[in-house]
């Protein structure tokens, strides 16, 4: 893509697009990578509310798989998840592993 | 129509704002500013203006606000002086970086240190390169008629900019003189409904305003910035157009006075041009072919225009009001870059005066005309840069 | 009608505040401020000062807003906001603006923009009585330039401007207690919250937004940067805030003080302490008076607002 020039530009650099972060993908930070088991989810969403990357995908009130495209691996996910009778859902593990 | 007043240059300012009828406006008090938007308040007070005022804790806090509100989508005003500019300095970059028309008559006064109050140009010189707009007024009359036209040149489709009107502390602000006050209806009419560009308060489509741009593309952003001043000159020469047809009251983007057949000038600012012109009347008689040139327009600069006006003449003493302390004064440094284009251009030499209100006489006129037909005829320059109407 | 605040209600809303951000990999502020966008129902209109969140939430045509958004500057969100505000009021007032929209204003500052340099800006648009909710994402420091001693920053802690050195064992002076400064404003409502406790975070910003006038929240947000701890201790760090009366949860509402969360039991500060690696120096015999400095601080603090609270 070529790069913009200076006529391509908004007046006073406004960002005139909300929300157009989507499409800058912080996955590729990610040194260690949470997984989540699901039977050990008790669908909690502690997980989703304390993720700082709004990085745990929830359908109709309950969570799916872990949006890796944004998911910068920090682990809170893991370190605040209950689990089920002492068993984690979300442990991690090093990416590239 | 036209109503003939004797008000001080703080009142022609307050009443321009009160035609205008701004949404929002800023206030907060300094000498010499402080009369003309506390009699502001009083037109908000006896609700003659429909406009919300934000008493701010600071000019600092007043030009954050203004640019909120300008940003949120509608007219602004704020005013200040001195001190309260330089605290500004800040935000008035941010203001123009963002590209919001907000309006703001600056009542020219010294800065500190030592304290001063008085009138000279140090706090919009110091303000040059903020990217806002300048228009500069030698008295209550063009005071009034910069302020109203310059919201047409801020909030021009092409431009939208923010835009300081430069009026000399004291001498005009606190001096009564005869002018004219325009119609209410006209004034409206002739500023016209704002229109909006990149509210902020439009919810359905969510903007940002102010993001971090660093090495990809900031070089891009102040040459795309530098491109609306180079439209700015155009627009103020438009609006004049029709502010004369409205007023019968002529402006360009400088004035002239008896310089076309001129040998020696003076280019000056603000009111001591009126005492300079009077003095060139007096070389006239003598027949010495003075004259004067008065930029009304500081920011952007035209220098081809001021080039063009003064290349003709054999020596040129250019009057600042203001210093650059280890250089030479701000208005001569553009005088001077303007004539070093032409190809026959005149002597050159600068003069600071007035600083911190220090009265400019007729008799320094009359000492620096007498000193450019000296160097009229030597061809030469001794000291380019020199105070006058100091002790020594 | 609001939301009810359950996390699987609040789980169908869109966010307001987008993945895409670049805030360091397990910073408490954008759960802070993601917490704070999902209570609020309200059109909304979001001013940030200059720091952390605000240069990684929008960065050229990348903006994690889906909100109007201002930055301008650092020391000045609270006038910013204030402006915008003022400016709602007046087209609203002259029937330019849909009458029956009701906005929202939030202003975000970190604690170098809001105890610090914003001081002035945020007391004014306070005692000026805007309709706003200002919220301080507290992590102690300047972490955007890299961890400088802000007056939030705790005392005896190791920051690169304040560091604990052989002679000076880092900050000697306690915080400065901004949350009471704020309430001093007499405004209707000021509370101080944490990410870990998110519902009653949650509940405190839905309720500022009934309150007409000026509102304060300042709210903890752990720095892994500048704490010196790990990528995942954000919660657990701001709950053992919590839990030690190192930062107590309560709110002001109108003059009434009233605890929102007591912990069950008070744990030693040093806990809270331990896992954060500006605290390190603390933990070394030489330096035991000033932990129990730090003791005595929270303890006297929290006896204070234990006094002035009203007991339900």
């Amino acid at each position: 893509m070529k790069a913009k020039g200076w006529r391509d530009l908004p007046p006073g650099s406004v960002v005139l697009e909300g929300g157009s972060a989507v499409k800058f993908k912080t996955g590729s930070w990610r040194a260690f990578r949470p997984i989540w088991i699901e039977e050990n989810c008790i669908q909690c969403l502690f997980c989703w509310i304390y993720c700082p990357d709004m990085a745990v995908e929830v359908k109709d009130g309950k969570r799916t798989e872990f949006d890796y495209d944004y998911c910068k691996g920090c682990g809170i996910c893991a370190l605040e998840c209950p689990g089920r009778k002492g068993q984690k859902a979300i442990v991690m593990a090093e990416e590239g592993k | 129509m036209a109503k003939v007043v004797a008000v001080t240059g703080n009142e022609a300012c307050a009443n321009a704002l009160r035609q205008v009828n701004p949404d929002v406006c800023g206030i907060y008090p300094i000498t010499p500013q402080t009369d003309m938007m506390q009699r502001f308040a009083s037109f908000i007070a006896d609700g003659k203006v429909d406009t919300e005022s934000i008493l701010v804790e600071s000019e600092h806090s007043s030009m954050s606000a203004c640019i909120g509100a300008a940003a949120a989508g509608g007219r602004v005003v704020t005013a200040t002086s001195s001190q309260g500019l330089a605290l500004m300095w800040e935000m008035l970059h941010i203001a123009s970086g963002d590209r919001l028309p907000i309006i703001m008559p600056v009542v020219n006064r010294a800065l500190s240190a030592p304290l001063n109050i008085h009138g000279d140009h140090s706090d919009a010189m110091g303000a040059r390169d903020t990217g806002w707009i300048q228009l500069w007024s030698e008295n209550a009359q063009e005071a009034y008629d910069n302020t109203i036209q310059a919201f047409r040149v801020a909030e021009h489709m092409d431009i939208r900019l923010p835009a300081m009107v430069c009026l000399d502390g004291f001498i005009i602000s606190h001096s009564i003189e005869r002018m004219e006050y325009l119609e209410d209806q006209q004034v409206k009419d002739f500023v016209g409904p704002f229109r909006n560009f990149l509210p902020l308060l439009d919810l359905d489509k969510p903007k940002s305003y102010g993001p971090l741009i660093l090495t990809d593309l900031y070089h891009e952003c102040k040459r795309a910035q530098h491109e609306v001043m180079t439209k700015v000159a155009d627009v103020v020469l438009e609006v004049a157009k029709d502010f004369e047809k409205l007023s019968g009251r002529k402006y360009g983007i400088f004035e002239t006075y008896r310089l076309e057949d001129a040998d020696i000038a003076i280019v000056i600012l603000n009111s001591a041009a009126g005492t300079t012109k009077d003095v060139i009347d007096e070389f006239r008689d003598k027949g010495i072919r003075a004259g004067l040139l008065k930029p009304r327009l500081f920011r952007p600069f035209p220098y081809t225009e001021i080039a063009d006006a003064l290349r003709h003449t054999r020596a040129v003493c250019v009057m600042d009001r203001a210093d650059s302390f280890g250089g030479y004064g701000p208005l001569f440094m553009e005088v001077s870059s303007a004539l070093y284009q032409a190809e026959k251009r005149p002597l050159l030499m600068n003069k600071i005066y007035g600083l911190g209100g220090r009265d400019y006489l007729p008799s320094h006129a009359a000492q620096v005309l007498t000193e450019l037909t000296t160097v009229a005829e030597s061809g030469k320059v001794s000291t380019i840069k020199e105070y006058i109407g100091v002790r020594e | 009608m609001a939301t009810p605040l359950t996390l699987k209600e609040l789980s169908k809303k869109e966010d307001r505040f987008t993945h895409g951000h670049r805030m360091c990999s397990g910073c408490g502020a954008p759960i802070v401020v993601k917490i704070a966008m999902m209570a609020t129902e309200y059109p909304v209109v979001v001013s940030n000062a200059t720091g952390c969140l605000e240069v990684s939430s929008c960065i050229s045509e990348f903006t994690a807003w889906n909100v109007p958004w201002i930055h301008t500057a650092f020391e000045n969100a609270a006038a910013t906001l204030s402006g915008v505000e003022t400016m709602y009021r007046s087209l609203k007032k002259q029937g330019r603006f849909d009458k029956d929209k009701e906005v929202k204003f939030i202003a975000f500052g970190g604690d170098g923009g809001t105890y610090d340099i914003g001081f002035q800006s945020l007391s004014g648009a306070m005692e000026r009585g805007h309709d706003m909710i200002y919220i301080c994402y507290d992590n102690g420091a300047y972490m955007n330039t890299g961890i400088q001693r802000s007056s939030a920053t705790p005392l005896g802690a190791d920051t690169t401007t304040c560091p604990a050195g052989s002679v000076i064992p880092g900050k000697l002076r306690a915080r400065k207690n901004l949350t009471k400064i704020m309430a001093a404003h007499d405004i209707p409502y000021v509370a101080q919250a944490s990410p870990s406790h998110w519902l009653d975070l949650a509940k405190k910003i839905q309720k500022a937004h009934e309150i007409k006038g000026p509102k304060f929240i300042n709210v903890i947000a752990p720095c892994n940067r500048g704490w010196r701890s790990k990528t995942n201790d954000a919660i657990q760090l701001s709950r053992l805030a919590v839990n030690t009366c190192y930062w107590p949860l309560y709110e002001i509402e109108n003059g009434v003080t009233r605890i929102t969360v007591t912990p069950k039991e008070k744990i030693s500060v040093a806990e809270f302490m331990k896992p954060q690696g500006r605290f390190k120096h603390l933990f070394s015999p030489e330096n035991e008076g000033l932990l129990q400095r730090v003791q005595d601080e929270v303890d006297r603090e929290w006896a204070k607002l234990q006094k002035e609270a009203k007991t339900d």
